[in-house]
């Protein structure tokens, strides 16, 4: 009777996570009669009486004001489109694709080309998941130079940390510029090769091990060993 | 006189041995692993993605399509010719459709998620061990499950009802068998999977569903392990 | 990627002639007559070996016959399609095959059980599982070591009983290992991962004998190479070739 797991343990779909009425089902779980059973890959947590699974894995789902960091797939006649590491590609207008004024017939590849990466805001999803995006707003922008990766969108609120405070020390100690988009996308530059690779090896330290108490605590240690004598 | 006693000397309700494990193919959104005795199943799923040609969308939810295809290697007979024969198509799709009642794909609408099933090697068993790693597959890719599936084969030897038929049991020549490929819905007991083929009684049948639920519920267990498993040091 | 090329390093931290990990893992199918699995890096692939008897060829009536297929699963990488095999998977098992052939790898006279009869027939098939770069250079590793540890199975009048497997090797002369070098700008790299394949200018893959002489090649990449690229390449991919035969089984 009552709750069958426990905060942060690792459930998997189809998993009872309490039995009876005294919990209530919330994102990742549903109500089977008497039941409470997850249907997420995820970790646990209980807020008073409801249930929530926090997803291990999964692919970014767009949502409206999301900056993200997409990638163009193609220039079309009035726009270009963009994969959004979504199931979805979105629409990039003529007019949102700066702040400056593109005029009507202008050669758009010379603004950004098929495979250029951009940081830009989700401006609007439909039902049937058509995604518009701007790149009007401050640091929206093509991004050059660095390297791009790719880690799990569930694991971006750790990356970037309360506040930014998970990336912004990262940044400091590894002396790289790193910008992180909801979608999962992350745009490292540094001037050498040791301290992008740094930053990689922490940022994938941070993902593997996001659900684990005293990660920052662990980060902040690893770089300073890793940063010794330097 | 009747099967008294199997092959490898296993109880009648026992399984092989099996083994799970989740994330073997990095590229994937979502990879598994299934051996159960000398049958191995690998999966990998991707997406859901935007589906092209645009008149196979369906503007309310995401579609599912299972692909099964054994190597050019892993039968006990001769070399499996590549590209999909009418017997991997059927199975493809039985597949999906022993998956599809788990899969809340109500999120993405004109979406796919695909799903590849590769056997390397096979000793009868393998659409059921393919289902039981697309299953896993499926939850490391992150979607919305109501519950995993699981599937194994029971059958019946001349009057014996048998779990988890090895090849030389479906070649059994001195009386009547039954292969019974069944999927299962854990939680609900609910079967998304029923095939045969041979000989075999009601009563018998009532009592082969019972024994492959039963073993059901054991795979179950294999596939929530190894799914954590990826995830606990 | 460029700017850390020309201070002699790749994105991954390697240095432009190093590969990643290599390891091998024999026999990943108990039905196939021999099979490896091969992981270079992420990079994985399997090879098995499948024989059959059955009618020579009229022009080798006294020879057997090797084959060699490859397939790119789309279980493999986002990338590859289902369907028939692309231009990229037919070229692979081309390239593999030639490598294979030209070594003169096996004595396809010892296959032949009956002259203008009955033959044995042996067919390698690669499959990918995981696309991270260089499938060239794993499959023709998985391929070899496939039949290195192949053996015939039994036969009983020209049928062949595949349960049953004799203890009787194929006969094997030598096996040629394949170094694929990649050319981005003035670069020379091997064992390339997808990103690096993405940016390539040209493409060489050297097999190369036990003896060190050459004997298949293929390029490709949409860009020319000159005289001096070709000896700059080919001297790389020996010089790899006789670092990867030494970790094979």
């Amino acid at each position: 009777m009552g709750l069958l797991v426990q905060e942060k343990d690792i459930v998997v779909p189809g998993e009872e996570v309490a039995d009876g009425m005294d919990y209530l089902p919330s994102t990742g779980t549903y109500r089977d009669k008497e039941k409470v059973v997850s249907n997420r890959l995820g970790l646990v947590q209980i807020n008073g009486r409801a249930i929530k699974i926090v997803p291990l894995t999964g692919r970014y789902l767009p949502k409206v004001g999301d900056t993200i960091i997409g990638k163009v797939v193609d220039v079309m006649m009035s726009g270009w489109r963009i994969d959004t590491n979504s199931a979805y590609t979105a629409m990039l207008s003529l007019a949102e694709a700066s702040s400056d004024f593109i005029p009507k017939n202008a050669n758009l590849t010379k603004y950004y080309g098929i495979g250029d990466y951009i940081s830009c805001k989700i401006s609007n999803v439909t039902s049937q998941m058509l995604i518009d995006i701007s790149m009007r707003g401050p640091g929206l922008r093509k991004l050059t130079g660095g390297r791009i990766i790719s880690v799990l969108p569930t694991k971006v609120p750790r990356i970037i940390g309360t506040q930014g405070s998970m990336v912004s020390m990262i940044k400091q100690a590894t002396n790289t510029r790193i910008m992180v988009g909801q979608n999962g996308i992350v745009h490292i530059s540094g001037d050498r090769i040791e301290d992008e690779l740094l930053t990689i090896k922490t940022i994938r330290m941070v993902e593997e091990n996001s659900h684990i108490t005293g990660l920052t605590d662990m980060i902040s240690k690893f770089l300073e060993e890793q940063t010794r004598g330097k | 006189m009747g099967y008294t006693k199997r092959f490898d000397g296993r109880k009648f309700d026992e399984l092989r041995e099996v083994e799970a494990k989740v994330g073997i193919i990095p590229r994937a959104d979502g990879s598994a692993m299934f051996r159960i005795g000398k049958t191995v199943a690998l999966a990998a799923v991707y997406g859901p993605k935007e589906l092209y040609p645009r008149f196979m969308q369906n503007p309310q939810q995401g579609i599912l399509r299972c692909s099964y295809n054994m190597m050019p290697f892993s039968s006990k007979g001769e070399r499996v010719r590549p590209g999909q024969n009418r017997r991997a198509k059927e199975i493809s799709y039985v597949t999906e459709k022993a998956l599809r009642p788990v899969v809340d794909l109500s999120q993405f609408p004109n979406a796919v998620v695909d799903v590849f099933i590769e056997l390397p090697q096979t000793d009868a068993g393998t659409r059921c061990a393919g289902i039981t790693a697309a299953a896993m597959a499926l939850a490391d890719a992150g979607l919305t499950m109501k519950d995993l599936v699981c599937s194994v084969a029971v059958g019946n030897i001349d009057g014996t009802i048998v779990t988890d038929l090895m090849y030389d049991e479906e070649a059994y020549k001195d009386g009547p068998v039954a292969d019974i490929p069944i999927a299962m819905i854990p939680s609900t007991g609910e079967i998304t999977l029923l095939q045969l083929d041979g000989e075999i009684s009601k009563d018998l049948l009532v009592k082969a569903i019972r024994e492959a639920k039963a073993a059901c519920l054991k795979i179950n267990q294999i596939q929530r392990q190894a799914l954590k498993q990826k995830y606990v040091k | 990627m460029l700017n850390f090329l020309a201070q002699g390093r790749r994105l991954d931290g390697r240095n432009k002639d190093e590969f990643r990990k290599i390891e091998i893992t024999p026999n990943i199918s108990v039905n196939a007559e021999g099979s490896a699995g091969v992981k270079i890096g992420e990079t994985e692939v399997y090879a098995g070996v499948k024989m059959s008897v059955d009618k020579p060829y009229p022009d080798i009536p006294d020879e057997g016959v090797l084959m060699t297929g490859a397939e790119l699963y789309p279980l493999s990488s986002p990338e590859f399609e289902p369907g028939p095999p692309s231009i990229q998977g037919i070229e692979l098992a081309r390239v593999i095959d030639r490598g294979i052939r030209e070594a003169g790898a096996i004595n396809t006279k010892e296959l032949c059980i009956r002259a203008g009869e009955k033959v044995w027939m042996v067919m390698v098939d690669i499959v990918t599982i995981n696309d991270a770069g260089n499938l060239f250079d794993a499959s023709g590793i998985a391929a070899g070591v496939a039949l290195k540890n192949a053996v015939f199975p039994k036969i009983e009048n020209d049928i062949v009983e595949y349960g049953t497997k004799t203890d009787k090797k194929l006969p094997l002369k030598e096996l040629p290992v394949s170094i694929t070098v990649i050319k981005i700008g003035e670069h020379y790299l091997v064992d390339p991962t997808t990103e690096e394949e993405k940016m390539l200018d040209a493409r060489l893959t050297v097999a190369v004998r036990g003896d060190g002489a050459i004997c298949a090649m293929q390029k490709g990449g949409n860009m020319p190479v000159t005289e001096e690229d070709i000896s700059a390449m080919v001297d790389l991919a020996m010089e790899k070739a006789k670092e990867v035969r030494g970790m094979l089984p």
